[in-house]
């Protein structure tokens, strides 16, 4: 619980340099006009899976990849796109955008996102057998659906990433 | 010390700084970074503290159980870390309606709200259909490269590009 502060504040100061507690910020991405948001999580995504998947190797961390089904993915992650695009800041940065000083985040966004999960709440009896199992693939990693080494996969994806950071790079330069 | 009194880093910086933390998470906490299901607790706690006991009997919450944990303690840190960041390099706000908005809809903070607030309904229920959010899905999961979590990201972005071409073109 302590070290979940601690990480937080981490995580809160690190979001905001990177500028994503900012609506602009976000809707500049959406917009494809400034492409902070997907350089910071690219980059993060980079550097932490090179370093998760050293870790496993090593035997120090288990990993944790969330189950998932076409019915869950898709179609709440187009829920999810709609109201990130009229909220402008998603469940993490919407906390931090609060730290920054929005009050658009604090008075409209997070009532918003209490409300919105609470109505799962409530009709996800109704959606857990159906639309949420439909296409299940479970928890499956990319190395595993496709029966490829880690150490094949992790650089690979690796370098791909590094190379779509760099043609963003050229075609929006900073 | 000059950088951390700067109010932007580079993204590059700051998102090496986030996956170097979800290093320390694995390793420490057993935990990977997330925020939306914080939500779904606070929310049915405070229905609870609403309604009654009832409310935490719902099958969402016997999954998902009603109490403070490591995650809640982790978008109450967000809270914090990124006031200091805001205040030690004078970029905190106090600002009802963010400058893009403002230049596209105007300075009027309710219609400002009242789409926020529709937005973040539609955020914190996609968010608990798809199973995680920006970070959970988005970096956390994306990282252990887990299929559930890339298709959750790119369908954050198909959606959400969608939706703000069709929102800012109704201001041009």
């Amino acid at each position: 619980m302590v070290w979940g502060f601690i990480f937080g504040i981490v995580f809160g100061f690190l979001l905001h340099k990177g500028g994503v507690t900012n609506y602009d910020v976000i809707l500049g991405q959406l917009l494809l006009e400034d492409f902070t948001v997907v350089k910071v999580m690219l980059s993060a995504v980079v550097t932490g899976m090179i370093g998760v998947y050293a870790m496993k190797h090593l035997g120090w961390v288990t990993l944790s990849p969330k189950s998932g089904s076409w019915g869950a993915n898709v179609i709440g992650g187009l829920i999810f796109g709609v109201g990130f695009a009229l909220l402008g800041y998603c469940p993490g940065t919407i906390v931090g955008a609060i730290g920054n000083g929005y009050f658009d985040a604090l008075v409209g966004g997070v009532p918003g996102i209490l409300i919105g999960a609470g109505l799962f709440a409530h009709v996800y009896p109704r959606l857990r057998r159906g639309i949420l199992q439909k296409g299940d693939y479970g928890d499956v990693t990319l190395p595993q659906l496709l029966k490829m080494r880690e150490w094949v996969v992790v650089p690979v994806v690796s370098v791909l990433l590094v190379l779509i950071l760099v043609w963003i790079e050229t075609l929006w330069p900073m | 010390m000059n950088w951390l009194f700067a109010t932007r880093w580079s993204p590059y910086a700051a998102g090496i700084g986030i996956g170097v933390l979800s290093w320390l998470t694995f390793l420490i906490s057993h935990k990977a970074l997330g925020c939306s299901t914080a939500f779904s607790r606070t929310s049915g706690m405070i229905e609870k503290w609403l309604r009654g006991d009832k409310v935490a009997e719902k099958a969402y919450y016997q999954r998902v159980p009603l109490r403070i944990d490591w995650q809640w303690m982790l978008v109450t840190g967000i809270l914090i870390g990124a006031f200091i960041s805001a205040l030690i390099s004078g970029d905190f706000r106090g600002q009802w309606v963010p400058d893009l908005w403002m230049a596209a809809f105007g300075a009027a903070a309710l219609p400002r709200l009242i789409v926020a607030l529709v937005g973040g309904a539609l955020i914190g229920f996609g968010a608990r259909w798809a199973g995680g959010c920006t970070s959970g899905h988005g970096i956390s999961g994306t990282l252990q490269l887990a299929v559930s979590s890339w298709i959750s990201a790119i369908c954050f972005f198909i959606g959400g590009i969608a939706a703000a071409y069709l929102l800012f073109a109704l201001a041009r």
